[in-house]
């Protein structure tokens, strides 16, 4: 009966636009069950989980401004004598790359900006990915089901260091062309397959004719279609994988507590886009970034000083530039260690931290889904190796930047490098050792907290003449979530005997397995948290403590 | 006074008297490091054959008299001496031994010379010491090739005629004077107070580690904040 009552009534007076709309699609694309399953969507609500949107958004508002660019730029390296509108330059030989570049520039409405927003953008996108995939590893958010994601979203970093670095060689200028001679460098530097890897990439002797069509063809297309590709595969799997949280009372492994997707988290995901798009278009409207028309036009025969890559190519330089200008000759050729063993490290400090969440599940065995995240002091070791990783790459960045330090803080440059060189193996022991003792300090003050509450700042006298601090106890819910975390109990070694009392051989493998379990959940590594019994013997005795 | 056929001579006088005063100032405030006649001591270096040019670049920079105590390099700082004692210790110091001259105001005087020109002959030339534009770099063990914003015309002419300390000399036989005019233009137009960024604040002409500081900071570091305070602004939720 309802049925053909509503019919009727839709017969009568028709449906919204919105809604027949809506219809139409539903018939055809079932967006009702789609929304349906979807849209109460829960997120929860945290500011580093909005750091993946940054990522996002400077990662659309480099898209759209790129489109923009790519309607100017013309990527050839033909020889053209300069005539626009930037007199210093006027009547330079320059590439057609170079001076489409200036014409965007000076002649193109809005030009300058768009190219200020696009590299600032890629600037903030990368030290947005960078941040967010800390925020990742430190609060254990990497763990399973999220291994495939973490990988995704690790691929789309190097994807982006890399499109940045062939966009950033665009231009053809003085700067870009340096660090273009440089990469060609590092590829030189490979045994064997070096020198053909360089000819096929140049299409000859460097520079040649071709690189910027080239580099054009994978910034524009091949690199940021494979991004693209991974940014919807890595929404679809965070959105799958419902997102993670933070301990607390009503949150579960099982659940997830925040708000729904429709209509305030994507209120506030849609105001939030805008705001980045304005504080980065803030940023490119008054800071002034790679002017190349200062810069100059490339040429093989020139090179400056103080000429570094953008910030996330800043370590591999850094790497080249503290590393021994060590070589070997063999057999008529050189291999040149000074520029190699760079390269290779470079990929190695990456794949550290990549791969760090399988040896973490290694090391634990540990096999469940984690859908509470971690606290960083209530998981040391994993939080002191990746405050040694970020150490490393630091000094790699300050490497890179040695001869700005020099001039800026009057050292000398040598000084310098053999500082850089002394903390890139100093710097992560010290900081891994550091980050630990703070971890434990911090887990123990959690401890005192839970079970003789919270410091008030209110002085009593006692009768007797001693004064005390007033203790006042914790909410429950702050005693809960304080003691939310799970500790585990180091990895054995199985028995050593079966059951036939025939000793069997222990793995090497799993003798390594006990040590780091050991170091992992070791008593040096946790601090036993508070147990009830604990909580009331104190509580049940005096107030105080 | 003098009869015409005097005063070839009375200039030679006074080309002397200039020298004995040169020579006066000298032995006050440099023979004690170049040795009494110039011929150099342990302390500094022969002055015989640097020529006038040299002395007028060294003290009107200040680098002469150099501090007793050095570091990596002779630093640049306030000028002591009157332009006229200037030339008192060049015309001195260029009778011990012939070299370039001080150079005359339309030897270095950039008017109507081709900047582009000039940008091509520095980035040749000058960049690898000094950047791009001539913002100044490291050289090792402490000495630097110095910033060249705000440095006279007449200077930057100097240095190139006589390459002070580390940096080597650029004579008219391997750059023309109008091939240093050109660079003088260019330095003019891109590294002084008339420089024009089209882009905004120039954060110190560094290039990428200046702008990637600047991006951390200003701009993630913005981002954060906003992220923060969207963040704490939740919506209640609703009974439903
Ligand atoms: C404290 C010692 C000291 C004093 C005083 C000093 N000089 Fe020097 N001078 C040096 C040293 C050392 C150098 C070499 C710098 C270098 O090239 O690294 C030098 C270099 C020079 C040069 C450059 C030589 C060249 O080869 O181009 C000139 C010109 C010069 N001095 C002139 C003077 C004059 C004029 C005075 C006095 C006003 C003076 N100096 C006082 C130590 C001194
Ligand atoms: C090998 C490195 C090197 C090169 C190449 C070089 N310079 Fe220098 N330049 C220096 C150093 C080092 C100094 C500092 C000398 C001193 O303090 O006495 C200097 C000083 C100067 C100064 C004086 C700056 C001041 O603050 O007084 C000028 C001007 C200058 N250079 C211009 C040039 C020009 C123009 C070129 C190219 C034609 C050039 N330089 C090429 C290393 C170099
Ligand atoms: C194009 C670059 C990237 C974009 C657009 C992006 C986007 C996002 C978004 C929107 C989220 C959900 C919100 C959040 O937790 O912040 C997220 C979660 C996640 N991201 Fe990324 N991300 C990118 C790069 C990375 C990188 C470099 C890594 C690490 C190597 C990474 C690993 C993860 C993981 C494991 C999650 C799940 C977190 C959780 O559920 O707690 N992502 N990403």
């Amino acid at each position: 009966m309802s049925t053909s009552e509503t019919t009727e009534s839709r017969s009568r007076g028709k449906a919204p636009a919105g809604e027949r709309v809506a219809d139409w699609a539903d018939g055809r694309l079932g967006i009702y069950s789609l929304a349906k399953a979807n849209m109460r969507k829960i997120f929860p609500d945290h500011w580093s989980f909005m750091l993946g949107e940054v990522c996002l958004y400077s990662f659309i508002i480099i898209i759209l401004t790129g489109v923009y660019l790519t309607l100017f730029f013309h990527p050839s390296m033909n020889e053209v004598e300069y005539h626009g509108s930037y007199v210093p330059l006027q009547g330079q030989l320059m590439s057609e790359a170079f001076s489409s570049t200036l014409h965007i520039s000076f002649d193109v409405r809005g030009g300058l900006l768009i190219r200020q927003i696009h590299h600032w953008a890629a600037l903030i996108f990368l030290a947005g990915m960078f941040v967010h995939m800390m925020r990742v590893f430190f609060t254990g958010a990497f763990r399973k089901p999220r291994e495939i994601n973490w990988l995704f979203g690790f691929l789309l970093f190097v994807l982006g260091m890399f499109t940045g670095f062939t966009g950033y060689s665009l231009p053809d200028d003085l700067l870009s062309g340096t660090g273009v001679r440089f990469t060609e460098g590092a590829i030189l530097s490979m045994p064997i397959v070096g020198t053909y890897i360089s000819f096929f990439l140049f299409g000859g002797e460097f520079p040649g004719v071709d690189f910027v069509a080239r580099f054009y063809s994978i910034h524009i297309l091949l690199l940021p279609g494979i991004m693209l590709g991974l940014v919807v595969a890595h929404l679809i799997l965070v959105f799958y994988h419902k997102h993670t949280q933070f301990a607390g009372p009503g949150k579960t492994n099982k659940n997830v507590v925040g708000m729904p997707l429709l209509p305030v988290y994507m209120a506030k995901a849609g105001g939030f886009f805008f705001l980045v798009f304005g504080v980065i278009a803030v940023i490119a409207a008054i800071a002034q970034i790679n002017p190349v028309w200062a810069i100059g036009p490339y040429r093989p025969d020139m090179v400056s000083t103080g000429a570094q890559p953008d910030w996330y190519m800043g370590f591999a330089e850094g790497l080249v530039r503290y590393m021994p200008g060590w070589e070997i000759n063999l057999w008529g050729h050189t291999l040149v260690l000074g520029v190699f063993i760079p390269l290779v490290l470079f990929g190695v400090v990456l794949a550290a931290i990549a791969v760090y969440p399988f040896i973490e599940s290694w090391v634990t065995g540990d096999k469940r889904e984690h859908h509470i995240l971690d606290r960083p002091r209530n998981a040391p070791t994993r939080t002191a190796f990746g405050v040694a990783w970020i150490t490393v790459y630091m000094v790699g960045l300050v490497g890179g930047g040695n001869d700005l330090w020099a001039t800026h803080f009057h050292l000398s440059i040598n000084a310098v490098t053999w500082f850089v060189r002394i903390s890139f193996f100093a710097g992560p022991v010290l900081a891994f050792i550091i980050t630990k003792r703070i971890c434990l300090g911090l887990q123990r003050r959690d401890k005192d907290k839970v079970l003789h509450g919270r410091e008030s700042g209110i002085i009593k006298r006692l009768p007797h003449g001693e004064f005390i601090e007033i203790h006042e106890p914790l909410s429950q819910d702050a005693m809960y979530t304080l003691t939310a975390h799970e500790q585990y109990k180091p990895a054995e070694i199985g028995p050593t005997v079966d059951e036939n009392g025939v000793e069997r051989k222990v793995k090497a493998s799993e003798k390594l397995r006990a040590k780091l379990s050991k170091s992992y959940y070791g008593p040096d590594s946790q601090i036993p948290k508070p147990t009830v019994d604990e909580y009331k013997e104190i509580t049940s005795g005096h107030g105080h403590h | 006074m003098f009869a015409p056929a005097d005063k070839a001579q009375a200039e030679e006088s006074a080309q002397s008297l200039t020298i004995e005063e040169g020579k006066k100032l000298y032995t006050v405030g440099c023979a004690s490091c170049h040795g009494t006649d110039g011929q150099g001591t342990s302390d500094g270096p022969s002055l015989v054959g640097v020529g006038a040019a040299a002395v007028d670049f060294q003290v009107s920079t200040g680098r002469m008299p150099a501090a007793t105590s050095q570091g990596a390099q002779v630093p640049k700082k306030k000028n002591i001496y009157s332009q006229a004692e200037i030339d008192q210790l060049a015309a001195f110091i260029a009778s011990l031994g012939a070299g370039p001259n001080v150079p005359t105001k339309d030897q270095y005087d950039p008017e109507g010379a081709d900047i582009a020109k000039g940008g091509e002959l520095f980035r040749n030339n000058c960049a690898q010491c000094h950047n791009f534009t001539g913002k100044g770099g490291a050289l090792t063990k402490g000495k630097y090739a110095p910033s060249l914003e705000g440095v006279e015309p007449k200077h930057i002419y100097e240095a190139m005629l006589t390459g002070p300390q580390n940096m080597p000399s650029f004579p008219d036989t391997t750059m023309s004077e109008q091939n240093k005019k050109d660079i003088i233009a260019y330095l003019h137009a891109v590294n002084s107070d008339e420089t024009e960024n089209p882009g905004g604040l120039e954060l110190g002409g560094l290039g990428p580690v200046s702008e990637g500081l600047f991006a951390w900071i200003f701009g993630l570091g913005a981002l954060i904040a906003v992220a923060i305070w969207v963040a704490a602004r939740t919506a209640k939720a609703r009974k439903s």
